[in-house]
């Protein structure tokens, strides 16, 4: 099998530090090169943080695992490097299909608001995802990745984290102020440490076949519910890079997954399914899935990201899509911490903002899982009436739930927002990542708003005329401790120059509506490009204390 | 907060209820419960307002729960 791919093999490499007399310190070591770890990996280059990356195997993900990437992490890995390389690679679809019984339910578009750089979705093998990520990796001075290098014991005090590691030469140590750990939903470390994550097991058993089949098939997403070929279960057909098709069978709790893992009983199925036999079978798995969280995700100076720390059903997409967000939210915080520029209680709200994201990702993968394999008969009548009905009345395919598209957390609560002080639409309010949209650069070049807003905290002012510009104070935002990334935004079709400040233009006119912005406007970004806060009038004074609280740094914040 | 009526707000009781038990008159249990997913679905869309519709599950679930413990 896996005619289409061969898992490259990673050398092992003796580090110096395993001769060491003592132990010797990085700031920052993270457990796990998988696709949470590699990124979290990633953003420390951009942040300029060192960091050495444990993994205790020798290559990629082994079958294709995770299949689909949402905007949201083709957008953070536009940020950290490997994001064109991705979209080219994977496979963009915005059509899906639901069927139930004989016939079609109904079709769905999910092509997203035009004038955004990144499609809703790629569908990509993990092991390509995970390559990219490799390769950029060993373009990146700052990461030290060690393959072959597995965790055996950790103990922390105030001081730090000290790390037993068995190499293929035997046994070293290394310390560290922070441990990231990022080793997967079966989390050894999380073993160790005598931690457990918590939740809902699921009765029921999924098979996976990726097949290989040549020839004319839409890019689509099929899904179907109760079909002929597979009855009384859910079937899924979604098309992958490499003309690969990966089918999942609801199995139901009493199969064998051994006994369904044998090519003798997968052909047969996919026959039924596909209507011929002009496919072959590349990987085949047999899954079953919790939903389930750690309490905690920070333990002293161990921090836990990924499916390490929460786990998901697969349906929505929301597994490695919001491990990558977990890492996106936290390395800013960790560096501004390891920098002594904020306190540690900074890393409390990646608990506070990741734990809500965690518990709308199990919410939302709970009621997909509710809906394709209902638990009891009622569920099932309710379910099926709801497809029977949606064939004729459109109302009813707003109820069909075959896994709800994963979007960014909207960290409406989080402590590091300023509230709105000016009246704003809902859309960008604070704590809502930042939507893209065309713009236009002073050199004529044409290019998206999410990619100029750099590693760094970010202000973006909306202008009609360059004239209005108030470079002085703008200027003064770019200076100090915190220096914060300015850029000016002027409205379609004005133009101008202002001395020392990068000036973009609204391309097509979107941003500024999106953003409710009128001119004389600002919006502060977080570094992962959360909004913290926006005015329609402000001072150096407002924005400074925004960027204070959002680095936890207020005095109120530390009596609340 | 938008209340659920629990006052009489259909001007013809009687005939509301005829209709309910005519679509139920064949005595087949199966039948009967899609006829029944198919209304409540086709209700609680056309309220449309969570509050009103929570309000409803509440009452129809807590009675039974009461029962339940009644029976115990």
């Amino acid at each position: 099998m896996q005619a289409t791919y061969q898992n490259p093999v990673y050398d092992y490499r003796a580090s110096p530090d395993q001769q060491a007399e003592q132990p010797v310190h990085h700031p920052l070591v993270i457990i796990g090169a998988g696709p949470v770890g590699m990124a979290a990996a990633l953003d420390c280059a951009r942040q300029g943080l060192p960091v050495v990356v444990l993994d205790d195997n020798n290559t990629v993900s082994i079958g294709s695992r995770a299949v689909c990437y949402a905007k949201r992490t083709l957008e953070i890995m536009d940020r950290l490097g490997p994001g064109q390389r991705l979209v080219d690679k994977g496979i963009t679809w915005n059509r899906g299909r639901v069927f139930a019984g004989e016939g079609a339910v109904y079709d769905f578009n999910l092509q997203p608001e035009a004038h955004h750089r990144r499609p809703g979705f790629i569908n990509l093998q993990q092991y390509y995802f995970e390559q990219f990520l490799v390769e950029q990796i060993q373009d990146e001075a700052l990461i030290d990745l060690r393959w072959k290098n597995r965790v055996t014991g950790l103990s922390q005090s105030e001081q730090g984290v000290l790390l037993d590691i068995t190499t293929p030469d035997g046994l070293y140590r290394l310390r560290c102020d922070y441990l990231l750990v990022a080793d997967g939903a079966n989390s050894g470390i999380r073993t160790l440490m005598g931690l457990e994550s918590k939740g809902q097991i699921f009765q029921d058993r999924f098979l996976i076949a990726d097949v290989l089949m040549q020839g004319d098939y839409p890019t689509e997403r099929w899904f179907w519910f109760n079909p002929p070929f597979h009855r009384g279960q859910s079937t899924l057909l979604h098309r992958q890079a490499d003309n690969l098709w990966r089918i999942d069978f609801d199995l139901g709790w009493d199969a064998d997954p051994e006994f369904e893992k044998q090519p003798e009983q997968v052909i047969p199925r996919v026959r039924a399914l596909l209507g011929h036999d002009n496919f072959e079978l590349e990987w085949v798995s047999v899954y079953t899935f919790q939903c389930r969280r750690m309490d905690k995700f920070v333990h002293g100076r161990v921090i836990f990201i990924g499916d390490a720390a929460h786990q998901v059903s697969p349906f929505g997409a929301r597994g490695a899509n919001s491990g990558i967000q977990d890492a996106d939210n936290l390395i800013w915080k960790l560096k501004r911490v390891l920098d002594g520029k904020a306190p540690r209680r900074l890393l409390d709200s990646y608990q506070q903002e990741r734990s809500q994201a965690a518990d709308e990702n199990i919410l939302n993968s709970t009621r997909s899982t509710d809906f394709i394999s209902p638990k009891n008969k009622v569920s099932r009548v309710f379910r099926d009436q709801v497809l029977a009905l949606a064939r004729d009345y459109p109302f009813a395919q707003g109820f069909v739930n075959s896994g709800r598209l994963s979007l960014p957390s909207r960290l409406l609560d989080s402590a590091l927002n300023t509230p709105d002080r000016d009246a704003f639409g809902d859309r960008q309010a604070p704590g809502v990542v930042a939507t893209d949209g065309p713009v236009l650069t002073a050199d004529g070049e044409l290019a998206w708003l999410l990619n100029q807003l750099g590693n760094e905290f970010c202000a973006l002012f909306f202008a009609d005329d360059a004239e209005q510009v108030p470079v002085g104070a703008l200027q003064a935002l770019q200076q100090g401790d915190m220096p914060i990334r300015v850029l000016v935004l002027l409205a379609k079709g004005a133009r101008g120059t202002c001395a020392g400040l990068p000036l973009l233009q609204d391309r097509e006119g979107v941003l500024f509506e999106r953003f409710d912005a009128t001119p004389g406007s600002l919006y502060l970004f977080r570094p992962d490009q959360h909004v913290c806060a926006r005015w329609r009038r402000w001072d150096i004074e407002d924005v400074r204390r925004a960027q204070a609280r959002a680095c936890a740094n207020l005095e109120e914040t530390e009596h609340e | 907060m938008n209340d659920l009526k629990l006052t009489l707000n259909c001007p013809d009781p009687d005939h509301i209820y005829s209709r309910l038990i005519k679509l139920h008159r064949v005595d087949d249990v199966e039948r009967s419960l899609r006829i029944n997913a198919r209304l409540i679905l086709l209700l609680a869309n056309h309220i449309g307002d969570t509050q009103i519709l929570e309000q409803a599950l509440e009452i129809a679930g807590s009675m039974e729960m009461q029962g339940e413990k009644a029976h115990a």
